[in-house]
């Protein structure tokens, strides 16, 4: 698969505006996927030719990648894969991005999402889903979809995405790459469409945990624009520590998740164990209220988040409108899809009064409960393993009338977030069909560079 | 407390109201479906006990920060902003009549 260590080489052999035009090329050969939403090819190939200029030097000084059209970047509109945004031209770009690009990185095109990253499968884009690099029958996985499958293809060898619940994490489980999600307050959220405030979180996609490394501590770091960035922790490990004490969740190996899923991870076990690693069985018995409490949480940050989308300032406004309010309601109604529209009313619902105590409340005391488990567990154990998703990707459309279906899917990825807790997903093998099966990392607040270099070591094995 | 949540078409349209969404006619019946099950669904915390525990609304770790009250500079101007609003009038946002 392609590394960021290869492009360097063909830069160094060619140049920037060659593999900037090669990779804007491979991404227009595999547009059938739609993993794309807009590509920013007039700006790349000009940073392309600054960088070839030796105006433009960094440590990916050329190297192409895509972001999630969530993230505020020039070149093409930030639609968050909604008509709500459509047209929107941002005036700035994300912090992660600038940070890119005064490395040298060259943005090449905006990911396709889930309409403002809420769902499970990039079926919620109101531009249509994106399909699954190993079977385009199947979904990506979501809500970063467009940006896991744009990775897998090896059309740029990494690409940012956001997790709230899974975002990343799942997806690059249902394409065979490498995802992280952060410990919260790694990565500045600024310039990023805001979804749940108190688990949002930027990652990226990458074919390898040494690119992952690499990308996210040119990422991470202390932005007075995000006041909830902590100071930079972040630093490669050279080495895994030997010897670890992992923990497998044994909610997570429990039944209805598919039995091939769970040969992969155990392989991966295996694998860890004959390097000298010791795997336990441990139990986090709120697994099984985690869904509840995000499902409560998310939609109230959510429907406070998207009531700035208004029709005033700015995005999509309803024609033909008499009052304000008319206005409000029918923009919102056409700038929303079926999904956001659900989130926002769960989210008016558990907040509005009579149903606060019982339901938002609640789930923040339940929460406690969850983090308490795993700081439980982290006393003993310097990691926690699981599979990510129950299931392999699954067919376009199986699951997209049952809200609930597609939201259990997310039942091992949203423990960690609700915690604020890193997590990798690292693929672990396949199913009988091709498809390809994460396994997921999970460690304490800030060991997001002791996951990776587990991964890293375990890559060569 | 454990509240067993039917959620009624007036339910459906009074969230609606709280949301600024109008809806379309076509959408409320599977709003109200999933609404339903959605709630129904979560409505297992109410099982647990959680008398004597602190509720959780952040996991940054952080306390209180401070900062001086000097205005950042974003680098973008009035002029940039408001060519992004639906309409303006006289260097403003234009909306319809509130009344």
């Amino acid at each position: 698969m392609t590394t960021i260590s290869e492009i360097k080489q063909q830069i160094k052999d060619s140049s920037a505006r060659t593999v900037v035009e090669n990779t804007l090329k491979l991404a227009k050969d595999n547009d059938s996927y739609h993993a794309l939403l807009n590509l920013t090819e007039e700006r790349a190939l000009k940073l392309a030719d600054e960088v070839d200029a030796g105006k433009i030097t960094g440590k990916l000084a050329g190297v192409p990648f895509v972001v999630k059209d969530n993230f505020l970047a020039f070149g093409a509109p930030t639609t968050a894969a909604s008509k709500m945004l459509e047209n929107f031209d941002a005036p700035l770009q994300a912090t992660a991005v600038e940070k890119l690009e005064a490395e040298g990185a060259i943005c090449i095109g905006k990911a396709n999402l889930d309409a403002f990253a809420h769902g499970g499968s990039t079926e919620n884009s109101a531009f249509g889903p994106t399909k699954n690099a190993y079977d385009t029958t199947r979904v990506a996985g979501g809500s970063s979809g467009g940006s896991a499958v744009i990775t897998a293809l090896n059309v740029v060898p990494f690409a940012l995405g956001s997790d709230t619940g899974g975002s990343i994490r799942q997806p690059a489980s249902f394409n065979g790459v490498v995802g992280i999600k952060p410990t919260y307050g790694t990565v500045s959220r600024f310039g990023v469409v805001a979804m749940a405030s108190s688990t949002d979180c930027i990652g990226l996609f990458a074919t390898n945990a040494a690119d992952t490394e690499l990308v996210l501590s040119i990422m991470a770091g202390k932005d007075e624009r995000d006041m909830t960035t902590l100071p930079n922790f972040f630093e490669i490990k050279p080495q895994a520590k030997p010897n670890q004490k992992i923990g497998v969740i044994k909610e997570f190996m429990a039944e209805g998740v598919n039995e091939e899923v769970k040969a992969a991870v155990n392989d991966y076990i295996e694998k860890l164990k004959a390097n000298g690693h010791t795997v336990e069985e441990v139990s986090l018995p709120m697994t099984e209220y985690a869904l509840a409490i995000y499902y409560i949480l998310v939609p109230a940050e959510l429907s406070s988040n998207l009531a700035r989308y208004d029709g005033i300032r700015y995005g999509h406004r309803a024609e033909g409108i008499k009052t304000l309010a008319e206005l409000y309601g029918k923009t919102r109604d056409e700038g929303f899809v079926t999904e956001n529209k659900r989130r926002i009313m769960i989210g008016s619902y558990v907040l509005s009064s009579g149903y606060f105590d019982a339901y938002y409340l609640q789930a923040q005391k339940v929460r406690t409960l969850l983090i308490n488990q795993f700081n439980k567990l982290f006393e003993q154990y310097d990691m926690l393993i699981g599979p990510v998703s129950p299931t392999t990707a699954f067919k376009i459309g199986e699951n997209i009338n049952d809200p609930v279906k597609m939201y259990l899917m997310d039942i091992m990825t949203v423990p960690v977030s609700l915690a604020g807790l890193p997590a990798i997903s690292v693929p672990c093998g396949k199913d009988k069909s091709g498809l390809t099966i994460g396994v997921q990392l999970m460690g304490p607040r800030c060991s997001d560079a002791d996951l990776l270099a587990l991964a890293r070591e375990m890559e060569s094995k | 407390m454990y509240l067993m949540t039917q959620i009624t078409r007036d339910d459906v349209l009074h969230l609606a109201q709280l949301s600024s969404l109008d809806l379309n006619d076509s959408e409320i019946d599977g709003l109200q479906t999933d609404l339903g099950n959605i709630i129904g669904y979560v409505d297992k915390l109410g099982e647990l006990d959680t008398t004597g525990v602190e509720p959780t609304y952040q996991v940054t770790g952080l306390k209180n920060i401070w900062r001086d009250d000097t205005i950042i500079n974003y680098g973008v101007t009035r002029e940039e902003l408001l060519a992004r609003a639906p309409e303006t009038t006289d260097f403003q946002v234009k909306v319809p009549k509130v009344l």
